[in-house]
């Protein structure tokens, strides 16, 4: 039994500290340890998934013509949860014809207010059955339920609930150019936000007056399948939106088919790139949103205990499963110390475990496969000769699971520095002066996100300016929002989503 | 009294602020229209195309670093001497062109013309790509547009002037630097350009200009890491290397067809801007 929550013990301590750092009020951490047992908390919501789920294509649901399923398995409990259609290339061939006639007959022609209301439609009826789709998506993916509950769901409904209303507003997209949609889109998405990525991508696709055919992760398809549901009862005209599921070769079928006028994808730098070979001889219109290495620089004048949330935030949100994810800590040496202590009590708090419990703070890593390669970097990083450091948190017995991890002593040459993890893995470095972060923080590369942690206005507005990344989070870390353009810079990949700007991404200009 | 004999310029490319020969030595000859030798240009290698992105990457820090103002103002500098020495570019274009001396006279006016067109967007593009963003949270968001570094350009050859300036200025409007390699068919407008940009108030290595032989450039363009952007006319083979390579560190590829109409106004817009910036989003919350 650790109990460190006593007053007397603690003051005397804290004259130490002052001793030691000449600054930093100490504050009695509230760590109980295992004093009291938490009780399970389980959302109960029923999430209604099918037991097998076929394609979604021309508004109808087929079974895919190979007759081959796939299970799809809930990583905190290692069970099947339903069984996927696998769409061949000529799955993907017929739902590129439904998609194309949608275009031509229906979608294309609709006049952009009428267009919208179908798109409200989508939002209001994600909003209506909300709890079932984040407890639905808590057991697909693996992540907490209180992220799909709060962040996950909410944030998907808002992306279409935003995009609908852009529908009769084109004409104020691009100034001094008339736009028209580009057409039938083809669209990959990743694992690590299924329902949310899927929002993205449909809400400005079909809101602009473009006809999708979309496929989600292999390891992550049963919410977009709900979804397929919920354009049923939204009676969004057959074959606006198609969904095929399947893994990689399925998606090399989406993303080389001649009736895609678009490709969008979302995923790792890796697969983005054998994308971008593919389609070079046709020279399709594309937009990537890939991998990070994001940077969270913390100066010596930043509100600590903020920038402590911000930071484990940052890295352990989703499981660290972010593309954005603040995986570099680079805090300025004079606080080194003291940031990192306050770091690992913060660490120590962080409950692991049952995705459905409302009190767990990182669930399940989404897939065996996903787990190896965590573990294989952090081996890297240990062999390399970085310093690992693990809260003693439990961890179930059963399902992928894996501790949040912070590195010390790590260097720029290091795997754990240079290497997308996409697990709740972080590296800390430290630096003098603001030259040296800068530095430092471009020094990768990728360049999707950054975040700047200090109390001095000039100083965060010449950090937003230096630091080559798409999104700059000051004083704050992982913060989306269907109004404000996400993407990156180098080879985090080029086109944005949200905003005026994301949209303008998905029209012609004539 | 003896005739006095001219004496002929020897054409060298205009890298880094510096007229220079191939690293290789090697050139190849240019003929008018008629058949006619008129000299030889350096026949760039792979070596030459990577010093000048170098010159190219030197330079971005401090072009994008000027205000947009003072870039508007040199943009605007380099149109007024292009037109101060339009009749120079005129008789060279007139060389080259099976055309009359009209159309060499309103390839240099309409060219003057673009340079004018988008020094004016240098300080207005912002409030037209860039916004403020309604987030619902209590942030202060807002996204604004940054250069995304060297670009490299393959020109055309229908308007080795025209055609160059407009995939050129677009991308140095922003803050970007260029690296081109002009019209194979007809480099020799691209080599007086040179001469013009060195008594402009353009900062050496911002524009960057090479000549030589295209299958022999390109795959460097496509591959080279610090070229962050492609504008290049190009076809079949050509385009479809160059996408490849491009691959290799992500880096977005703008194809022209050949029968471009550079004279079209559709060639003037914020949109061409766009092509190469980078949008960033920042982030801060409201409180005390």
């Amino acid at each position: 039994m650790t109990v460190t929550f006593d007053p007397s013990e603690k003051d005397s301590s804290s004259k130490d500290e002052k001793k030691k750092h000449g600054h930093n009020k100490s504050v009695p951490e509230l760590i109980f340890g295992d004093l009291w047992e938490y009780d399970p908390a389980p959302e109960t919501a029923d999430p209604r998934i099918r037991a097998r789920y076929d394609l979604f294509i021309g508004g109808r649901f087929v079974a895919p013509q190979a007759g081959e399923y796939f299970a799809s398995i809930n990583p905190a409990t290692e069970e099947t949860v339903t069984e996927i259609a696998l769409a061949s290339a000529a799955d993907v061939d017929s739902a590129y014809v439904a998609a194309q006639m949608a275009y031509e007959t229906v979608w294309r022609s609709m006049p952009g207010r009428e267009r919208g209301k179908y798109v409200y439609r989508i939002a209001r009826l994600l909003q209506d059955r909300a709890r079932e789709f984040a407890v639905a998506e808590s057991i697909d993916g693996g992540k907490p339920i209180k992220e799909s509950r709060d962040f996950d769901v909410p944030m998907a409904a808002a992306h279409f609930f935003y995009h609908a209303g852009w529908a009769d507003k084109l004409a104020y997209v691009a100034p001094g150019r008339t736009v028209e949609p580009i057409g039938v889109v083809g669209q990959v998405i990743p694992w690590n936000f299924p329902l949310l990525m899927l929002a993205w991508k449909i809400a400005p696709a079909i809101a602009a007056g473009n006809c999708v055919v979309i496929k989600p992760a292999e390891t992550t398809s049963a919410t977009a399948m709900k979804f397929a549901e919920l354009l049923q009862e939204a009676e969004l005209p057959d074959g606006v939106v198609n969904i095929v599921t399947g893994g990689g070769e399925t998606g090399a079928a989406l993303t080389g088919h001649p009736a895609a006028r678009k490709i969008a994808f979302t995923g790792s730098t890796e697969v983005g790139k054998l994308i971008m070979r593919q389609l070079a001889e046709r020279g399709t219109r594309m937009t990537m949103e890939l991998g990070g290495k994001a940077a969270n620089v913390v100066f010596e004048d930043s509100p600590i205990d903020q920038a402590v949330e911000g930071v484990v935030h940052g890295i352990f949100f989703n499981q660290g499963h972010v593309c954005c994810a603040g995986s570099r800590l680079l805090v300025q040496e004079s606080i080194a110390e003291p940031f990192i202590r306050k770091l690992r009590e913060r660490m120590e708090t962080l409950r692991v475990g049952n995705p459905l419990d409302k009190n767990t703070d990182i669930g399940a890593i989404n897939s065996r496969e996903q787990l190896d390669r965590i573990c294989e970097l952090v081996e890297s990083g240990v062999t390399e000769g970085a310093k690992l450091y693990q809260p003693s948190c439990p961890l179930p017995s059963r399902g992928y699971f894996f501790r949040p991890t912070l590195f010390t002593e790590v260097t720029q040459s290091h795997r754990i520095a240079r290497e997308e993890i996409f697990g709740p893995v972080l590296s800390i470095l430290t630096f003098r002066t603001m030259d040296e972060a800068i530095e430092k923080a471009n020094n990768t590369m990728y360049g999707l996100s950054a975040g700047v942690w200090t109390d001095k206005g000039s100083r965060i507005l010449r950090m937003a300016a230096e630091l080559k990344a798409g999104v700059v989070w000051a004083n704050t870390f992982n913060k989306f929002d269907p109004a404000s353009p996400f993407g990156g810079y180098k080879e985090s990949g080029f086109g944005r989503e949200g905003g005026r700007q994301g949209l303008l991404d998905y029209v012609d200009l004539s | 009294m003896s005739e006095r004999i001219p004496v002929i310029k020897t054409p060298k490319v205009y890298v880094g602020g510096a007229f220079i020969r191939s690293e290789s030595g090697r050139t190849f000859p240019v003929y008018d229209s008629g058949g006619q030798f008129i000299a030889n240009v350096p026949q760039c290698t792979r070596k030459d195309l990577r010093n000048a992105v170098e010159a190219a990457a030197k330079a971005g820090p401090a072009w994008s670093g000027r205000t947009p103002y003072n870039r508007g103002q040199i943009i605007y500098r380099l149109a007024e001497m292009l037109e101060a020495r339009a009749d120079e570019m005129t008789g060279v274009l007139r060389q080259f062109a099976p055309a009359w001396t009209s159309a060499a006279e309103q390839e240099v006016a309409e060219t003057v013309d673009r340079l004018v067109h988008y020094a004016g967007w240098a300080d207005k593009y912002e409030q037209v790509l860039g916004s403020a963003n309604a987030v619902a949270a209590p942030f202060f968001n807002f996204t604004l547009t940054e250069p995304i570094g060297v670009v490299g350009i393959v020109a055309s050859d229908s308007a080795p002037l025209l055609g160059l300036i407009t995939q050129a200025v677009a991308a140095i409007v922003s803050g970007n630097t260029v690296v081109a390699l002009a019209s194979e068919s007809t480099p020799y407008p691209a080599i007086t350009l040179g001469e013009m940009l060195a008594t402009s108030d353009l900062p050496a290595g911002v524009m960057n200009i090479v000549t030589g032989y295209r299958k022999e450039l390109t795959p460097t363009f496509a591959t080279h890491t610090h070229i962050r952007g492609i504008d290049a006319v190009a076809t079949g083979e050509d385009a479809t290397a160059l996408r490849r390579g491009a691959a290799d560190s992500v880096k977005r590829v703008k194809i022209r067809q050949p029968d471009i109409d550079w004279s079209s106004d559709a060639n003037e817009s914020v949109y061409e801007i766009r092509n190469f910036v980078d949008f960033k989003t920042v982030w801060h919350p409201i409180g005390a």
